[in-house]
């Protein structure tokens, strides 16, 4: 069995393994490798050939593929190693990384610290359970749009979608533009689960229909799809059958939540957040195994890809920090927490001063929509650490918060996040 | 197909199932001709694919009847031996039998006293403490159990593949996408097999046609039996509750549940299922809410309340028991045809009862096959060679395969591990695999928590270049469950789009 030795390995090619293992290399990691189980550099953006990408950090609108290649271009004219077609078996507890691919063979790779950044995976139908036949014809979105962007085929004609996940809206727009009639995209929340932006310009400028508290119940077709049943749900998301439909389609797509993928991850003993999925993570990203990391979407589900990038940016500098000697701990450490409203907060904990940042960015999702509200952080105190004023929030749609460092004392021990409405406290 | 079809052979059996293979394999050793055929396009698509993968030793059967005696016969030893041979995944782990509440305590002791009748070793009653040392997950109300260490869980797909392959490897041949419409007899005995592909001459017709066994047998006589089927739902959770359930769980029957199971399943999965709902639509395998809701309040919750109603559940399926309205094996000669031996109503224990089953098939082919030869082939070979499976070898093995063959390190299906190099070998098998769920069976691409939302596309362009087909011939199950539907652009710019019709509520 081959070895080799580095001092970062990062696992993951995609947008978020990219950037973290840039950053990493510009605050002086002289050795990294990065692992990519797909053919080539990207990740999922290969895939995404839409536009949208890169406002934020870029201040420019691009399509998916651009916005990889950005990266994709630094880290190829940059020392950092690829290995594509690549599969991570096994990160062990003694910094041992065990890969395979038809190149090299299975192969170990000795580490100093590792950045997991392998992603997410779709939910699918099973996973819900959606009851019926199990024909061809039902996918996830994504894989949808693997086979119309990438492979050049189409999964159907007749589509309904199930989910308003922002892939699911993406291909509704996607589809159209193929050819393909999309009857309609029905979502089990009241609420719809993707970007405004995206139902506006994916499906209101299709006349798409879109029916909230609506889900499919049933899947009919014993070899290819031939319809779906669907129906309204009650507020406790149980369908209403008097109100079941039945519509003939050949496709069935699946934007029905994300899933981050760590499995690699819980085999090694990191620590899990019961809502994200992803890793339990410090300030700097690092998860309880001080020399694993996490970033992107396997940490949590992003909605733009340009947080994924600051986010891989803060794993790959603090993990270059770790290697050449740490940073200087907090006496006790900050638990962050969700209060009211509030779905979850990353980053889980603060374990150091910060004494060289300004500001502390808190990631979070609420758990529904409201409008003209605040998002109050309070610390164990009860005092208020940070105020922010928000016109619209809805789960759709990543809440970030900037906590300046000086507000938390060497006594702070906990911070609660939660909505709140003016004139009332909570 | 016209033209060069001329199919002749000894022996013909109707139906690739876990029967109609396992007869093959039990046949494939003698100097005459064996042809199998499927009207699917995988073997094991009927029960055989969808059922509760348990190996019963038959502890509680009825010996009166003959799926009783079957049973009984099938010890988990021959299993074991067949395991060894042809290499399939069988672990003896053992069942319990819980209970709660006083009421239970008769129906357990009951089927302790049939298990000495049925002259079933090691079968015991176990008390709460050890339950749960057994069981640790289980619900802390369960007080006692029925402990039967010589229950297990086999692979289905593998034994049925297993079966059917070794007996192509020692001769037989075995046609696919080929169904049985009619079969001819002449002067009282059976000559030929009509197929929607053409005629296949034959001296012994055997009809292992499962759930369609009836309706074969119809063909050649007037019958006075029928099969129905009778549905079960099931749910198969996550690999990382693989271990959660060490042994097979019963649930105690009550008055809205028949008795439902919970088990580990070879591969390292979590199966519980399955209800029994009597319909008349032999090839609907759908699932209904209803079922999944009885299932999960009547079993899963039940004894594992921490176990999720859906999220990290894998998939669900059903699957048809094909019932006989005599509530038994019913196998035989056709009573007026000559060379015509059926087997109807092969359910539940029919999996625990492959060996008996094929033994007592043999037989029957002795009493009409006058003219064939039962001396052994010169190149029978008893065992199988076992498929490559990567992740079930220890790393340096593994170093070995893929310096031999690099295929063997890329990774296709992420979710199993499962490699290219193992997805050809499946397509190249001595019974190939040539849609995505036929690969599914053999590789377990695509049948992990993704469900092929990753590797399906991937694995669409490997039968594409291996077959060498268009991605628009792939199928998930054969006949009309194509995967892609046309080019990109084509329906846009050739057809002009769809219609533009949305639904409105």
């Amino acid at each position: 069995m081959k070895k080799l030795s580095y001092d970062l390995v990062v696992i993951g090619g995609g947008p978020a393994g990219m950037a973290a293992a840039l950053k990493a290399r510009e605050n002086g990691v002289k050795k990294i490798l990065i692992c990519e189980r797909g053919s080539k550099l990207g990740g999922i953006l290969e895939q995404c050939i839409h536009n949208g990408f890169g406002l934020q950090y870029f201040k420019e609108e691009l399509t998916g593929p651009e916005y990889a290649t950005r990266f994709v271009r630094k880290v190829l004219q940059t020392e950092i190693d690829v290995k594509t077609d690549t599969m991570i078996l096994e990160i062990a507890e003694d910094k041992k990384v065990i890969a395979q691919n038809g190149i090299d063979g299975l192969f170990e790779i000795e580490t100093k610290a590792c950045i997991l950044a392998m992603g997410c995976r779709e939910r699918t139908r099973e996973a819900i359970t959606i009851p019926g036949d199990r024909p061809s014809g039902v996918m996830t979105a994504g894989a949808a749009q693997r086979y119309v962007n990438i492979n050049g085929y189409l999964p159907g004609k007749e589509i309904v979608i199930l989910g308003s996940g922002d892939i699911g809206l993406i291909m509704a727009r996607r589809m159209t533009f193929e050819g393909a009639n999309v009857k309609c995209v029905c979502e089990v929340e009241p609420f719809s689960s993707g970007l405004v932006r995206n139902k506006v310009q994916c499906l209101d400028d299709f006349g798409i229909p879109l029916y909230l508290s609506h889900t499919v119940t049933k899947v009919h077709g014993k070899e290819r799809l031939e319809g779906v049943s669907i129906a309204k749900v009650d507020e406790r998301k149980n369908p209403i059958f008097e109100t079941e439909t039945y519509v003939p389609c050949d496709t069935l797509l699946l934007s029905v939540g994300l899933i981050p993928e760590n499995e690699l991850s819980k085999s090694v003993g990191v620590d899990l957040d019961r809502v994200t999925k992803g890793a339990s993570v410090n300030e700097k990203r690092a998860t309880n195994i001080e020399w694993i990391y996490a970033c992107g979407n396997v940490l949590q589900v992003h909605d733009l890809v340009d947080n994924v990038t600051e986010e891989a940016e803060i794993a790959g500098k603090s993990a270059a920090k770790y290697i050449s000697g740490g940073f200087e701990k907090r006496k006790r450490s900050i638990h962050v927490s969700p209060g009211n409203n509030i779905g979850y907060v990353v980053p889980q904990r603060i374990d150091y001063t910060n004494s060289d940042e300004k500001i502390i960015k808190l990631y979070m999702r609420v758990r529904k929509p409201d409008e003209k509200v605040f998002v109050v952080v309070k610390n164990e105190q009860g005092e208020i650490v940070g105020k922010f004023k928000k016109d619209t929030i809805a789960p759709g749609s990543m809440v970030s918060l900037s906590i300046p460092v000086i507000k938390l004392t060497e006594d702070t021990s906990s911070l609660t996040v939660s909505v709140e409405k003016e004139g009332e406290s909570i | 197909m016209e033209g060069e079809w001329d199919m002749k052979t000894d022996v013909l059996i109707i139906g690739g199932g876990v029967i109609g293979c396992g007869i093959a394999h039990q046949l494939c050793k003698y100097n005459f001709d064996i042809m199998l055929v499927e009207k699917e396009a995988d073997v094991c698509m009927g029960t055989s694919k969808a059922n509760s993968s348990m190996l019963h030793d038959g502890y509680n059967v009825d010996k009166t009847k003959l799926k009783g005696q079957l049973v009984l016969k099938s010890t988990k030893e021959l299993y074991q031996k067949m395991a060894e041979e042809l290499h399939f995944d069988l672990n003896i782990c053992g069942s319990l039998l819980p209970g709660f509440v006083e009421a239970d305590w008769d129906a357990i002791y009951h089927q302790f006293q049939m298990s000495a009748e049925n002259d079933i070793r090691g079968v015991r009653i176990v008390g709460q403490k050890e339950l749960h040392e057994l069981e640790p997950h289980m619900n802390p109300a369960a007080k006692f159990a029925l402990f039967n260490p010589n229950t297990g869980v086999l692979n289905p797909f593998e034994l049925t593949i297993a079966l059917g392959e070794h007996a192509v490897q020692n001769g037989a041949k075995v046609l696919l996408n080929t169904e049985v419409t009619g079969i001819n007899s002449s002067g009282g005995r059976v000559t030929s097999v009509v197929t929607d592909r053409g005629i296949i001459e034959a001296k012994v017709v055997i009809n292992a046609a499962g759930l369609f066994s009836d309706h074969v047998a119809g063909m050649v006589e007037t019958i006075d039996y029928t099969v129905k089927p009778r549905k079960g739902v099931y749910f198969l959770y996550d690999k990382q509750y693989g271990t959660y359930i060490k042994r097979a769980i019963y649930s105690t029957p009550t008055t809205v549940s028949k008795g439902l199971i919970m088990l580990p399943t070879t591969e390292g999965n979590l199966l519980c299922g399955s209800n029994a709902i009597m319909h008349d639509e032999k090839d609907d395998l759908s699932t209904d809410l209803e079922s999944l809701n009885h299932i999960y309040a009547e079993a899963i919750h039940k004894y594992y309340p921490e176990l999720p109603r859906m999220g990290d559940v894998t998939t669900i399926f059903a699957g048809n028991r094909a019932a006989s309205n005599t509530e038994d094996f019913i196998i035989g000669h056709s009573k007026n045809v000559r060379g015509m031996i059926n087997l109807i109503g092969i359910q539940s224990p029919g999996l625990s009862s492959v060996p008996a089953i094929a033994d007592m098939v043999e037989d029957l082919v002795r009493e009409v096959g006058e003219n064939l030869n039962f001396g052994i082939k010169d190149y029978y070979n008893p065992t199988r060679p076992k498929p490559i499976v990567l992740r079930e070898l220890s790393y340096q093995e593994r170093a070995d395969y893929i310096a031999e063959n690099p295929d063997y390190g890329t990774i296709i299906c992420r979710c199993e591990t499962v490699s290219k190099g193992e997805i050809l070998d499946a397509i190249r098998r001595p019974i190939p695999a040539t849609d995505l769920d036929a690969i599914k069976r053999r590789t377990r691409a695509g049948m992990g928590r993704c469900q092929g939302g990753f590797c399906g596309p991937r694995v669409v362009g490997i039968l594409e270049k291996e077959l060498g087909i268009s991605p628009l011939e792939v199928t998930k199950k054969g006949k009309d469950s194509y995967i892609l539907s046309m080019q990109a652009k084509e329906l846009a710019l050739q057809e002009g789009g769809s219609s533009n019709e949305k639904v409105i509520l």
